[in-house]
């Protein structure tokens, strides 16, 4: 019994103030909604990597590749099983549907490693597949999107595919692309033993490649799920603040109730108990709808983070969320601890004091310039120790946690910074109502700086994500205009054909730069090695981060080699250093960079590069043509028999490039909306909930003489004073947070380092924003005191009689 | 006459019905005189103050100040009114958290433009202010704030002063020096003072004295 008329009586406070109740459940929910949602959205990309990767264990074995050319000789895959290596032949080409390309891989159902679900079993299940007309297995949405497409073979679901993928039998896939008997691999299966001189006698064309790191994908798409999982923890940093706030007030305005429950024989245990229950009751409710809310987030902004990762790194993400227990369970995880920890201090404080005690209020309402004072001196402490943190730490975990600290201290700094402020205005105020407009922001301080440091939280990590993205795209599309310099890049796919079309291409184009590439060990890693002619697209253009003298000329005589960032950053080299390739150690000359490429990379003058590798391939050329003669370029080249997916075009590449970043930027916009919205609905419920401690404050100087309309004017401008002060000292914050993001966490997770490029009109516009939304959430609290009927004000004299 | 009361009533809205508070009350009093306003709990005199100060209005009767009938002043009217001619004085104190003794002292007469330092200075040595001028509300005991609120209101040197049970809050000895500060700093200021209170005993050293009983005055 008493249990339950404890906690009807605590619940009872919920029910008389419905106002707080839905603050506290709604700033959870809030929380947990960006968390979960971005959560959803990495799952269902992971998942799809995953997908990609395992439905046809391409990328965990090694396979048999063409030395030259994309072709596989079928004679070459009988020569292989008539001497008894145990190999499967691949066919991988791309189909276009409408505007959409689809992979399309062909592979021999008896062999093959590994068939994905929906591939028919038995000798008629396997009939259909082989056909004709045969079966083409892809993801359900991929058969969704091809539904009205009448001239492909039957389409059979298979949930292991990754979207954007079709499988079929090899012989199917074969006439499909127009093949005939070649192969594109052969997949080398479990129990087949590397054996390079056996096998440079049975198939001399062939050379054996190594399993594709099946980290690739993750690697490359992890800068953007690094972005987007850090809005979510820095979302719920935000959401934890209202939730804090909003329990803090639950407590505070309770401390009568609690010393009545305790005068009535409760134990300090068992109200600390039945608070516990009770925080524990509304995280679970805030738990289901912030998750159910984050599904909504997830499933508006998954297409265009699909479009954006399908546009950015060739990854196919399912267009649809899938409720998946990783996701859901998180944000479920994340909002009991949320409110565990803002639950804990005042539970832990109530079961070990005394029942008098209870009703003291405590000092956060009034908070003193000695705890000002300490905050101060620990913000400091945290600020100092962020730095020492990436000197004496390395990798991910210490870039990770050097931003966390340095956000913590920043984010505890804020209200000792602002109380100084604002102290100092006060001082310098002329006039008797901006005397009290600041003195009364610094009485109002203590009950709204967890509200203010959840917004510098959201500005700083606003400013920080979109300097680190707009520094990316500007470096990026600067970097394709180098590295992309010519208008035409070719792939003829063999030597022979390359040399038969060679006359057409010299006359054809103002420059032919031939460029030959091979894989090599870079300085005892698998990279690859390339033959760069000297020419001035070359000179003029390369994207160089460093060189030493005479780089280009000495590139051309084989003095030695320009080699990528990550080759130089993993090696530790410099110009003027060596670096080995292949065994032989050739002095650097230069590092460029070389970004969205996770693997070592070098290059060296065409001409030694060909003196020392003479079977190098040599069917690739960058064309140099006036930019506006590339349709006829390309238009004369078909003509000759080169196919469309043989030519690049530069321009039309760039425009895909910017067009995918613009999309990065349509997640990156919404999520920096949401997280400020997050920001200033902590301000409107702080607000809120002040309301009623407002009115002692302010009921004297109506009666003295001020309106009510110029009472809820002057607590507008105090809200926006505070946001904008806020807003100021966010901006050095979060330029930090970029620097640190690009000079430290890219370093540390992917060896390249992003100039940092500065944004300011970006800027100015994060911190309007945040102004006007402060401005917006404090507006319906200022509404209220300045209509407020005169008979509450009089209240306030009246209920103290 | 500076303060003509007549014939106000009052009404509070209650669960079956208004609830009669003043039914029509009348009074006057003029520059330099002074009156208490005596009664039970629940008789209408606070709710006649507030209606005096202009911090509501009668539903019935006409309140004169200097002449001129404010109940029906619109809101700045009313605020600029209570800015620059009458002065305040509650039970609670209702000083200004945020603001120092300093310049809670002198704020009233700063937002009338009227604020004389010197006269500030005085009435703080004279309410023995002086060596808290630096202190905030919190740190002041209840009769000191009680100063404080009444020095904010002679600062001004309004023409009336309205206190609502300056005393009630403070124990006999200090409520006593309390009113004398008061009266002798109205009689300087030539200030007229209405003053509501509990105690006959202190009504007794005012010029007038009004009973309210059940919302209507007695002789």
């Amino acid at each position: 019994m008493i249990w339950r008329m404890g906690l009807l009586a605590l619940l009872s406070y919920w029910r008389r103030h419905p106002g707080q109740a839905v603050t506290l459940v709604l700033g959870l929910a809030l929380a947990t909604a960006l968390w979960t949602g971005v959560q959803a959205i990495n799952a269902e990309a992971r998942a799809s990597y995953d997908r990609a990767a395992d439905a046809l264990e391409q990328t965990t074995r090694p396979s048999l590749v063409p030395s030259a050319g994309d072709r596989v000789a079928l004679e070459d895959y009988v020569t292989l099983r008539r001497a008894g290596w145990q190999v499967s032949p691949v066919i991988e080409g791309n189909l276009s549907a409408g505007d959409t390309r689809y992979s399309l891989i062909g592979l021999e159902p008896l062999t093959a490693p590994a068939v994905p679900r929906g591939a028919g079993t038995g000798a008629e299940g396997l009939s259909a597949f082989f056909g004709p007309p045969g079966q083409l297995l892809a993801h359900p949405d991929t058969i969704a999107a091809l539904a009205g497409d009448t001239d492909l073979p039957p389409r059979v679901a298979s949930p292991d595919l990754a979207p954007g993928t079709l499988v079929g039998d090899i012989g199917v896939v074969a006439g499909m692309l127009g093949m005939g008997d070649a192969l594109s691999s052969l997949t080398v299966l479990t129990g087949q033993p590397r054996d390079d001189a056996a096998l440079a006698e049975l198939t001399p064309d062939l050379h054996w490649q190594p399993p594709r790191e099946g980290t690739d994908i993750g690697g490359l798409t992890r800068s953007f799920h690094l972005n987007l999982t850090a809005f979510g923890l820095l979302s719920f940093a935000v959401g934890l603040f209202i939730v804090h706030g909003a329990v803090g007030l639950a407590f505070e305005q309770r401390r009568g109730l609690f010393r009545t429950l305790r005068a009535l024989g409760l134990t300090a245990r068992v109200l600390a108990l039945l608070l516990a229950a009770e925080m524990l009751l509304v995280a679970m409710l805030a738990a289901g709808v912030g998750i159910a809310l984050g599904y909504v987030i997830a499933a508006a902004l998954l297409p265009d983070v699909a479009a954006t990762l399908r546009g950015l790194y060739g990854v196919p993400v399912a267009g649809a969320i899938a409720l998946r227990p990783e996701w859901w369970l998180s944000g479920l995880a994340i909002a009991l601890l949320g409110t565990g920890v803002a639950t804990a201090q005042y539970v832990w404080q109530l079961a070990r004091s005394r029942a008098r005690a209870t009703a003291i209020p405590r000092a956060w309402a009034r908070a003193s310039e000695g705890a000002l004072r300490r905050q101060a001196v620990l913000a400091g402490a945290i600020l100092l120790a962020a730095p020492l943190i990436g000197l004496l730490g390395s990798g991910l975990a210490a870039g990770f946690s050097l931003l966390g600290a340095f956000l913590l201290g920043a984010a505890l700094a804020l209200p000792p910074a602002l109380a100084g402020l604002l102290a100092l205005f006060e001082r310098r105020a002329k006039t008797p109502l901006t005397e009290w407009l600041w003195a009364d922001c610094r009485l109002q301080l203590p009950g709204l700086s967890l509200a203010l440091m959840a917004l510098l939280l959201a500005v700083a990590a606003n400013i920080g994500v979109s300097t680190m993205v707009g520094s990316f795209r500007t470096t990026f599309t600067g970097w394709l205009d180098q590295r992309l310099a010519a208008e035409l890049y070719l792939n003829l796919g063999e030597d022979a054909r390359a040399a038969e079309l060679r006359p057409l291409l010299d006359a054809t184009a103002e420059a032919v730069l031939p460029i030959s590439a091979v894989d090599a060990d870079l300085a005892g890693a698998p990279g690859r090695l390339y033959g760069q002619p000297d020419h001035a697209t070359f000179r003029d253009n390369w994207p160089l981060l460093a060189a030493g003298p005479e780089v280009w000329p000495r590139l051309s005589t084989g003095e030695g080699v320009l080699i990528n960032e990550q080759l130089a950053y993993g090696a530790d080299v410099a110009p003027g250093d060596t670096v080995t390739v292949d065994g032989t150690a050739l002095p650097v000359l230069g590092i460029y960079s070389d970004y969205g490429n996770p693997r070592p990379q070098a290059i060296m003058g065409l001409e030694p590069f060909l003196t020392r590798l003479p079977d190098a391939p040599r069917h690739r050329f960058a064309l140099r043509v006036p930019p506006e003669t590339v349709p006829e370029v390309m238009a004369e080249l078909q003509a000759a028999g080169i196919r469309p997916d043989q030519m690049t075009d530069q321009a039309a590449l760039k425009q895909v490039s910017l067009q995918v970043f613009e999309r990065t930027f349509a997640v990156t916009t919404a999520l920096n909306i949401l997280t400020l919205s997050v920001a200033a609905l902590a301000i409107l419920t702080s607000l809120l909930t002040l309301a009623a401690l407002r009115l002692p404050q302010i009921a004297p100087v109506w009666a003295i003489g001020l309106t009510r309309a110029r009472l809820g004017a002057l607590e507008l401008v105090r809200a926006g004073l505070l946001a904008l002060f806020t807003v100021i000292l966010a901006l050095p914050v979060g330029l930090v947070l970029a620097w640190v993001l690009l000079a430290i966490v890219n370093v540390e997770a992917f060896g390249w380092r992003l100039p940092m490029h500065l944004f300011p009109a970006d800027w100015a516009a994060i911190c309007t924003l945040a102004v006007l939304a402060a401005l917006v959430a404090a507006a319906w609290p200022a509404r209220r005191i300045a209509t407020r009927p005169p008979a509450e004000l009089l209240r306030r004299f009246a209920d103290e009689r | 006459m500076l303060l003509v009361v007549e014939d106000v009533e009052k009404s509070w809205p209650g669960a079956s019905g208004p609830v009669p508070v003043l039914r029509g009350v009348s009074l006057s009093l003029d520059a330099g005189e002074t009156a208490a306003l005596t009664g039970e709990s629940g008789s209408g005199k606070s709710t006649l103050l507030t209606l005096i100060a202009t911090l509501d209005r009668p539903d019935a009767g006409r309140i004169l100040f200097g002449g001129t009938d404010i109940t029906g002043l619109t809101d700045p009217e009313a605020a600029a009114l209570r800015r620059n001619r009458i002065g305040l004085v509650f039970q609670q104190f209702n000083l200004i958290p945020s603001l120092s003794v300093a310049q809670n002292l002198s704020f009233h007469a700063r937002l009338a433009g009227r604020h004389d330092p010197d006269w500030t200075d005085t009435l703080a040595e004279r309410l023995g202010l002086s060596p808290h001028l630096t202190k905030y509300p919190e740190q002041l005991s209840g009769g000191q704030q009680q100063r404080v609120a009444i020095g904010r209101t002679l600062a001004l040197r309004p023409d009336l002063v309205l206190a609502d049970e300056p005393t009630g809050n403070l124990d006999e000895a200090t409520g006593d020096a309390v009113l004398d500060l008061m009266l002798a700093l109205t009689a300087e200021t030539s200030a007229a003072l209405l003053m509501v209170t509990h105690s006959t005993r202190l009504a007794a050293r005012l010029g007038q004295r009004h009973h309210l009983h059940s919302g209507r005055l007695e002789a």
